[in-house]
């Protein structure tokens, strides 16, 4: 007979538990037997440490990947994707090809990033050809929004110098350690507003690549006017999108909690723009999504036992091109209005029937193909086994998140669907 | 030559009431409107005296070179308005309309109105479903639509390839009239917002962008009661919406010009009603102290915003959102909040819903009225707002794609009653206001075009 899943969590969270529990598992201690554990980073760490990791056995699951940091902490994702843009180059391979000016054609979303200390001067040369330029200063290991400034001037960074006596930094600590990037300043504004993109991606395996995009997605605006004006760069409310700032604004609004659908987006875009240069640019999110993932599968421990659902951000400029801001391998799962403890609740409904098929106890040497019926909102973004076993003449694109409905979308890829055979 | 203009147009339009044999109707009208407009005006006379505030006031520089620099994000300010209240609501309005009687009516003549339960008691004509059928023939089954033959399950290749390349070429030959038969079928979204600018005949000139920008500086300079209660109406309803929050700004900027646009006056000679008027100051009475109050003779009721907030999903440009939300106005809207005998009016609007519900969904009907829960005291402020705020964006700009194109606001009669329907079943079961309320408080899943075509095409008659 078929035991019922054995749970744990370090997360307290209603949409986590409540999912669990309509399942029928059970709740266990980590101590016990278990079978599937939603774990926080932290724990995730310590399961697989060298010191006190222990060994999973088949029908054991969690929700990360051992060395997720490489595509979720600040500086190895560029470092990844800038390895991975190198190597493509070195093979002649066209996805590495060049403009006149020598940047990617289709490798260049991330803004130009460098590492503090360890790149200062790199960054200095950098900053002194556009002095008028804003960059924006980030903690490595935080989230959230913590911790995060705009700088204009290199006085202002002066402690991240190598050279600097008065630099007190602890060397080499990754808590001190920084990125700096360029500062998106022409993002683009809706209502007058700035506001970026949240969307979920899980990853049932990295070898081959099989990746999942969920079609709710959302875009978070800030409560206050968008102004690039340098007398407002300290004011987080117009530059900083995460909801933890947002939420102690004096115009945050408990109803909608500042967030529109994607699917809203999409309509707004094609109303205002037109329908070709809005599929573009949602074809584009999806190209930067699989190519970050691209980046790091070979490096990534793609352990039988994980899956993963990361938090990409990405701000759209005014050109109306992407670009991939960070990866959240935690993403919230605190619900600021109702309409969220929705979304998150299904999202975390559809990401289990995937990742524990039938609600079953898991036997992770299963092939992690699950049939279409479970996707739930989610739609297949790239299936490298598919991808490859198609043969290059199929040309066909993958249309996802075009849903045209209110917040329960609907994808218009059940008649129409084919998958992106990028190679 | 305003004055000339607009009193040539009343002639005509009273003469034309007079070949029309309605008469009896105009006089009902304008005795109920004034009526009704005495009270507006009352309330707002009341409100302004309470509050000491002057119905209009001209600002200090200072304070006009702040609003300057404030304008494109008046959603920030954050003026006490505790103490304003909208000068009326939906369902105040609604009472006038029950109370609605002809003195004039002789029993004998229609049996069958006799038989009327709704709460309309004025014998207008409306269509029936067979009517319905011959004037939104485009809706039929066996035509393609948007909103039902770009679904999912139909290929492209079917219906909207060909739709869009249609509409395309509507476009590039700049033809009005074709636009408008064309949109019968729904626009597609990438090509709505010229097809609407061209079926209301708006071309962004550079003297129309002139002309807003006067009103922008007519409203830096003078402050009107009103504007409190448009902040009001807004911070209530499009402030909250889920769609609407992010095009805060804009209303302002819209609704505020709006009400200080004197050409706005000019619908009033087609429109039964009159623009309220006010007295300068110790002058009361005397006619040629008389102004329109607001200028544009149109004072917002709670949930007026909700006409211009979807227009933002089309148009960003502020002085072409002001000009298509002006003309939208002055073309459909001024008639679901004014009494009048037009096949387009909410009173017809409110008997068409009633009486198709009574006719094609009679247990229902009852069933309803039973519990004390008519109908029309829960679609009414569906169809006052065309459906603004209930439903779906996407679903609300198809929905409006037919009033454009049919230029007629009965659809929305006949999706208040289709919704109804839909909801049949449910509706049925419960046993108060309340319950039934409850039942058709959410709209936002609903598809529109599916629910028109099955109410008109598949239901047996």
């Amino acid at each position: 007979m078929a035991g019922k899943v054995k749970w744990v969590t370090d997360i307290e969270k209603s949409v986590l538990i409540n999912n669990f529990e309509k399942r029928g598992w059970v709740q266990v201690t980590e101590n016990e037997d278990w079978n599937f554990y939603w774990m926080s980073v932290q724990t995730i760490r310590n399961v697989f440490s060298v010191e006190t990791g222990y060994r999973l056995s088949d029908d054991q699951i969690v929700n990360h990947f051992p060395n997720h940091y490489e595509l979720t902490r600040k500086d190895l994702m560029v470092k990844n994707i800038k390895r991975y843009r190198k190597e493509l180059e070195k093979e002649g391979s066209p996805l590495a090809e060049k403009d006149e000016n020598g940047k990617y054609l289709y490798l260049d979303f991330v803004p130009v990033t460098y590492m503090l200390p360890a790149d200062y001067n790199l960054f200095v040369e950098e900053f002194r050809k556009s002095p008028s330029s804003t960059w924006i200063m980030k903690p490595c290991g935080k989230a959230q929004g913590k911790g995060i400034f705009l700088i204009n001037k290199l006085s202002q960074i002066k402690k991240w110098s190598r050279d600097s006596k008065t630099s007190s930094f602890v060397s080499q600590s990754t808590k001190e350690a920084y990125v700096i990037s360029l500062y998106i300043n022409n993002p683009l504004l809706i209502g007058g507003r700035k506001f970026d993109l949240r969307l979920y991606v899980l990853v049932s395996t990295y070898r081959p690549l099989r990746c999942y995009m969920y079609k709710l997605g959302f875009c978070r605006f800030c409560t206050v006017k968008y102004t690039p004006s340098t007398s407002e760069l300290d004011n987080m409310f117009v530059h900083l999108t995460n909801v933890a700032i947002q939420k102690h604004g004096e115009d945050y609004n408990h109803i909608h909690g500042g967030k529109w659908t994607v699917s809203n987006l999409r309509l707004y875009l094609e109303s205002t723009r037109g329908r070709e240069v809005t599929s573009k640019l949602f074809d584009e999110i999806h190209w930067i999504i699989v190519q970050s993932l691209k980046a790091v599968a070979p490096v990534m421990n793609n352990d039988k036992h994980c899956f993963e659902c990361y938090g990409y951000d990405i701000i759209i400029d005014d050109k109306l091109k992407p670009w991939l801001i960070e990866v959240n391998a935690s993403p919230s799962l605190t619900s600021s209005t109702a309409n969220d403890r929705i979304l998150k609740y299904n999202l975390i409904n559809d990401t289990l029937n995937i990742a524990v098929p039938n609600g079953e106890i898991p036997d992770c040497k299963w092939n992690k193909s699950p049939p279409k019926e479970v996707l739930g909102n989610y739609e297949i973004l790239y299936d490298e086994e598919l991808a490859q076993g198609d043969g290059a003449d199929r040309e066909l694109r993958s249309r996802s998140g075009q849903s045209l409905g209110p917040k329960a979308g609907r994808s218009r890829d059940s008649g129409r669907t084919v998958l992106t055979t990028w190679k | 030559m305003l004055q000339e203009e607009s009193d040539i147009s009343l002639i005509i339009a009273q003469i034309v009431q007079k070949l029309k044999g309605s008469n009896l109707y105009a006089q009902l009208e304008r005795q109920a409107w004034g009526s009704w407009e005495k009270r507006i005006l009352k309330s707002l006379n009341s409100m302004c005296t309470e509050l000491s505030i002057p119905l209009a006031r001209k600002r200090p520089v200072g304070e006009q070179k702040e609003l300057l620099n404030k304008w494109n994000e008046m959603g920030t300010d954050e003026p006490d308005l505790s103490l304003f209240r909208p000068v009326y609501a939906p369902k105040d309005f609604l009472e006038v309309l029950i109370n609605l009687r002809n003195p004039n009516y002789e029993n004998g003549d229609s049996l069958s109105f006799r038989t009327h339960l709704g709460l309309i008691q004025v014998p207008l004509k409306v269509k029936d479903i067979p009517e319905l059928k011959e004037c939104f023939v485009e809706l039929g089954l066996n035509t393609g639509q948007l909103g039902i033959d770009d679904s999912t399950q139909v290929p492209p290749e079917l219906f909207e390839n060909e739709h869009v390349r249609i509409g395309q070429k509507v476009l590039a030959e700049q033809d009005s009239a074709a636009a408008q038969q064309y949109i019968r079928q729904g626009s597609p979204t990438a090509l709505r917002a010229e097809l609407w600018a061209l079926i209301l005949n708006i071309s962004s000139q550079p003297e129309d962008i002139l002309y807003y920008e006067q009103l922008k500086t007519n409203v830096i300079q003078h402050d009107l009661l009103v504007d409190s209660l448009i902040y009001k109406d807004v911070k209530l309803t499009a402030s909250n919406d889920d769609y609407y929050f992010v095009f805060e700004d804009y209303l302002y900027q819209v609704l505020l010009c709006f009400s200080r646009d004197t050409s706005v006056l000019n619908h009033f000679a087609y429109n039964s009603a009159s623009p309220p008027k006010s007295y300068i100051r110790g002058k009361l009475g005397l006619e040629e102290y008389a102004v329109f109050y607001p200028p544009n003779g149109v004072i917002p009721f709670h949930g007026f915003s909700m006409y211009v907030a979807p227009l933002c999903f089309l148009y960003h440009e502020p002085s072409k959102l002001y000009q298509i939300f002006r003309e939208m106005y002055v073309r459909f809207f001024f008639r679901l909040h004014s009494i009048s005998s037009h096949p387009s009016g909410i009173v017809s609007l409110c008997l068409l819903f009633e009486t198709l519900l009574q006719t094609y969904l009679p247990q229902l009907f009852y069933h309803l009225r039973e519990i004390g829960a008519q109908p029309l005291r829960i679609s009414f402020k569906w169809m006052v707002r065309a459906f603004s705020g209930y439903l779906a964006t996407d679903q609300l700009l198809l929905l409006w794609d037919r009033i454009l194109g049919y230029n007629s606001l009965e659809i929305l009669a006949v999706l208040a009653a289709a919704v109804f329907a839909f909801r049949a079943v449910n509706l049925m079961e419960v046993t108060s206001l309340a319950a039934a309320e409850a039942v058709l408080a959410d709209l936002s899943t609903l598809k529109v075009m599916p629910l028109l075509q099955i109410f008109l095409f598949a239901t047996v008659t």
